[in-house]
């Protein structure tokens, strides 16, 4: 049997983040002081850390005893990503207003997953992302246009997966999963340096397929990394409701997955883990589960109210802890960013989102024909029956009109 | 591609076992998996030998989770293998629904076909092998409804070793039901990949007077009641369907419309079943041909009952001939159809 170390932890500490953020302050000294906190994010136990490992503090200060920051270009480049992320997610919202888009699930507040995760990947692994992980998306190159088809309402998802080895968003939460797992393990048979990342919510964390992906992963050391996003809700349901571990990092215990739990909100620290358990995942020492604690500012959707179910005070809490702000704060302590730095990445930000609002607002002509043609590899006898029958239905309303 | 061996004599079990070692030694990125399938060699024993001559790597067992088993297979077909996978039984099969609605059905065309997904999910289906519960399901509407799967059966060894090679082949996911109460049946047969396309019915037994149509493991049945048929002096013609879906409507039109009558006969619950489709689709392309409602001869709209009563509920000959007795030949209306609504009315 394998020695576990079973560090003792708060869990209360964080369980009640939600319900009483004062309870999670922002404490250097509690981070610094506990003694794994200072410990390598993908390490050798299997339980995580009681408190979220952090790299960077909510003011801005680097925590020296947690471990050395990424290089500061690539600090920069989180940065710069998550400028255009923000900028890009506060576009799409407008577009729902505008009724370019059917619906939009903004990722404001999780800017640090959807950044951090995907810089850590290398060009040859795949990533999994869910409906609320358009920024990951669009981080990994993809054409914003693309990205957001699926949400205008169409009926594909609007990129080529294997272009940017990005699945399309999944939409049924948590059967991405196991669509990793089979990916990552595929890869590892035909003897392929693939790394999948696969990105989940707490709400994911109750289904089944979670459990089973989890399961199959640790069984087959599949190489694949599972990225949390605790952002306190499914919807509306709180973390309270969701589960009764102390942490969802905690669950890898089970599986004989290592756990670890990360400040959210902290794009070195979720960058410097993920990619620490894609190497792992590389080395063929199988796969990492990350608890990335954090908040989705924004409701559900725009289609939400979320003042039925978390109060104001709560998010302002949480907006204190804006990852952009952030690494701003450290990067121009560090000297790495100025008034004029910022401004022209505020720019290009804004450029992007120009050039979005301009492409969305053109109207994709959809053909109807279509709709039968990729169904199957040919289209069935039944299927070009039914095409040539709704082709015939189009002629003959046209000519009536 | 065409098995080299000779003619010979073979249970549906071993043309299955052969038609997977055929795929496995023809395309190495063919895997095989499921639950006991490699060192036990399947509970019914399909699997048989095949991890120990293609290893682990191709053949492996898998934690005990149907919809882990589907939704790891659609994670390596996206990454460029075929796996061929099995559920259990057929009621094992349902915690994998969705993962083959929403995904191994649907990826194709959420990517406008830039994801391909070929993948076989082998589900040993129906009664008569007297097993307990939940081991005995005709499931196979559930999965004919739905759109972006084939799904194929055989009723036959040879048919078994053809349809699962090409199913294997093709691009689209494949449904593949092995009707387990045929694994043990035998036939002289030459096993051959090729021959006609897989969503091709088969005229089984040529007749004139009228088309029973059935699949999977009511066509040996089906054969035997229009054996007896002929006895009576109705020379029935007998498909098997072979393709769910999509249906091969040419065969069946063609054959009904020749005929006049029809029957269709499967041993899964009537109600919304796979025969009322077929009904369906015969009324509206044959209606000027019919002599005759078109009859199905189904299972009770009961789940499947326990081994001592199964009989009662399997599709007989006898009940097939009843339904046959039942076809307008005098010109004289059924008693039945005169009722005013049944049970419920």
């Amino acid at each position: 049997m394998q020695s576990l170390d079973f560090r003792p932890f708060r869990a209360r500490h964080w369980r009640q983040l939600f319900t009483d953020v004062s309870h999670w302050e922002p404490n250097v000294t509690a981070v610094a002081a506990h003694p794994v906190s200072s410990s390598p994010p993908a390490g050798t136990g299997l339980l995580p850390s009681g408190e979220p490992w952090q790299l960077i503090d909510p003011a801005g200060q680097p925590v020296t005893e947690a471990g050395p920051l990424p290089p500061d270009p690539t600090l920069t480049e989180l940065y710069r990503r998550m400028v255009i992320g923000r900028r890009f997610d506060a576009q799409a919202t407008a577009l729902t207003k505008q009724g370019r888009l059917a619906v939009y699930p903004s990722s404001h507040g999780q800017d640090a997953c959807q950044v951090g995760g995907v810089l850590a990947l290398r060009e040859q692994d795949w990533l999994f992302p869910t409906y609320r992980d358009s920024v990951a998306i669009v981080t990994r190159g993809v054409d914003p246009v693309e990205v957001l088809s699926l949400l205008r309402g169409e009926w594909h998802c609007g990129y080529d997966p294997h272009q940017h080895r990005v699945a399309p968003q999944c939409t049924p939460l948590a059967t991405n999963t196991l669509h990793a797992v089979g990916l990552a393990h595929a890869a590892r048979l035909k003897d392929e340096d693939t790394v999948a990342l696969v990105l989940l919510g707490d709400g994911a964390t109750s289904e089944g397929d979670t459990h089973e992906a989890l399961n199959f992963a640790a069984v087959w050391k599949a190489p694949v990394v599972f990225l949390l996003q605790n952002n306190g809700y499914a919807i509306s349901v709180p973390l309270a409701k969701q589960t009764a571990a102390p942490s969802l990092a905690h669950k890898g215990i089970g599986y004989g997955i290592p756990g670890e739990l990360i400040d959210g909100n902290d794009a070195a620290a979720v960058y410097t883990t993920v990619q620490a358990a894609v190497e792992r995942a590389a080395g063929g020492q199988g796969p990492t589960l990350i608890e990335a604690l954090t908040y989705r500012i924004e409701a559900h959707t725009n289609a939400d109210d979320a003042t039925r179910y978390r109060n104001s005070d709560e998010v302002a809490a949480w907006l204190a802890r804006d990852p952009l702000t952030r690494l701003e704060a450290y990067l121009r302590s560090a000297g790495q960013l100025d008034d004029d730095g910022a401004g022209r990445l505020r720019a290009e930000a804004e450029q992007f989102a120009a050039v979005l609002r301009e492409r969305m607002n053109a109207d994709v002509p959809a053909d109807p024909a279509e709709l039968f043609a990729h169904v199957y590899a040919e289209p069935t006898a039944p299927l070009r029956e039914q095409r040539d029958s709704l082709l015939a239905e189009l002629r003959d309303a046209g000519e009536q009109r | 591609m065409t098995s080299t061996l000779d003619a010979a004599t073979v249970t549906m079990a071993g043309a299955l076992n052969t038609a997977l070692a055929d795929a496995l030694a023809a395309d190495q990125g063919v895997v095989v998996f499921g639950e006991d399938v490699g060192t036990l060699g399947g509970v019914f024993r399909v699997t048989d030998g095949l991890a120990a001559r293609f290893g682990q790597d191709r053949v492996f067992d898998t934690p005990l989770a149907e919809a882990g088993i589907v939704g790891t297979a659609i994670g390596m077909a996206m990454n460029g293998l075929r796996p061929v996978v099995e559920m259990q039984f057929d009621a094992f099969a349902y915690p994998a629904f969705e993962q083959v609605t929403s995904h191994l059905a649907k990826l194709r065309n959420r990517t406008r076909g830039a994801v391909s997904l070929p993948i076989v999910v082998r589900i040993p289906y129906g009664g008569g092998i007297g097993g307990v519960e939940h081991h005995c399901d005709s499931s196979e509407a559930y999965y004919a409804h739905t759109p972006g799967l084939r799904v194929v059966t055989p009723a036959s060894p040879a048919d078994a070793y053809r349809l699962l090679r090409q199913s294997i082949d093709c691009p689209d996911p494949v449904i593949f039901l092995e009707p387990k109460r045929r694994y043990w049946s035998k036939e002289t047969a030459q096993l051959e990949a090729g021959g006609p396309a897989l969503d091709q019915a088969a005229v089984v037994k040529r007749g004139t007077d009228v088309t029973l149509i059935s699949y999977g493991g009511t066509v040996a049945t089906t054969l035997e009641a229009a054996a007896a048929a002929a006895e009576e002096g109705w020379d029935a013609e007998v498909i098997d369907l072979r393709s769910l879906s999509p249906v091969d409507d040419r065969t069946l039109t063609e054959s009904v419309r020749r005929t006049g009558r029809a029957v269709v006969i499967h041993e899964a619950a009537g109600f919304c079943g796979y025969g009322a489709e077929i009904a369906a689709r015969l009324s509206e392309r044959c209606f000027h041909s019919l002599q005759a409602p078109v009859l199905r001869v189904t299972g009770f709209d009961i789940p499947y009952p326990a081994p001592a009563l199964e009989g009662h509920h399997l599709p007989s000959t006898d009940r097939i001939l009843d339904a046959l007795a039942r076809l307008q030949w005098d010109d004289e209306p059924d008693e039945r159809w005169l009722d005013s609504g049944g049970a419920h009315a």
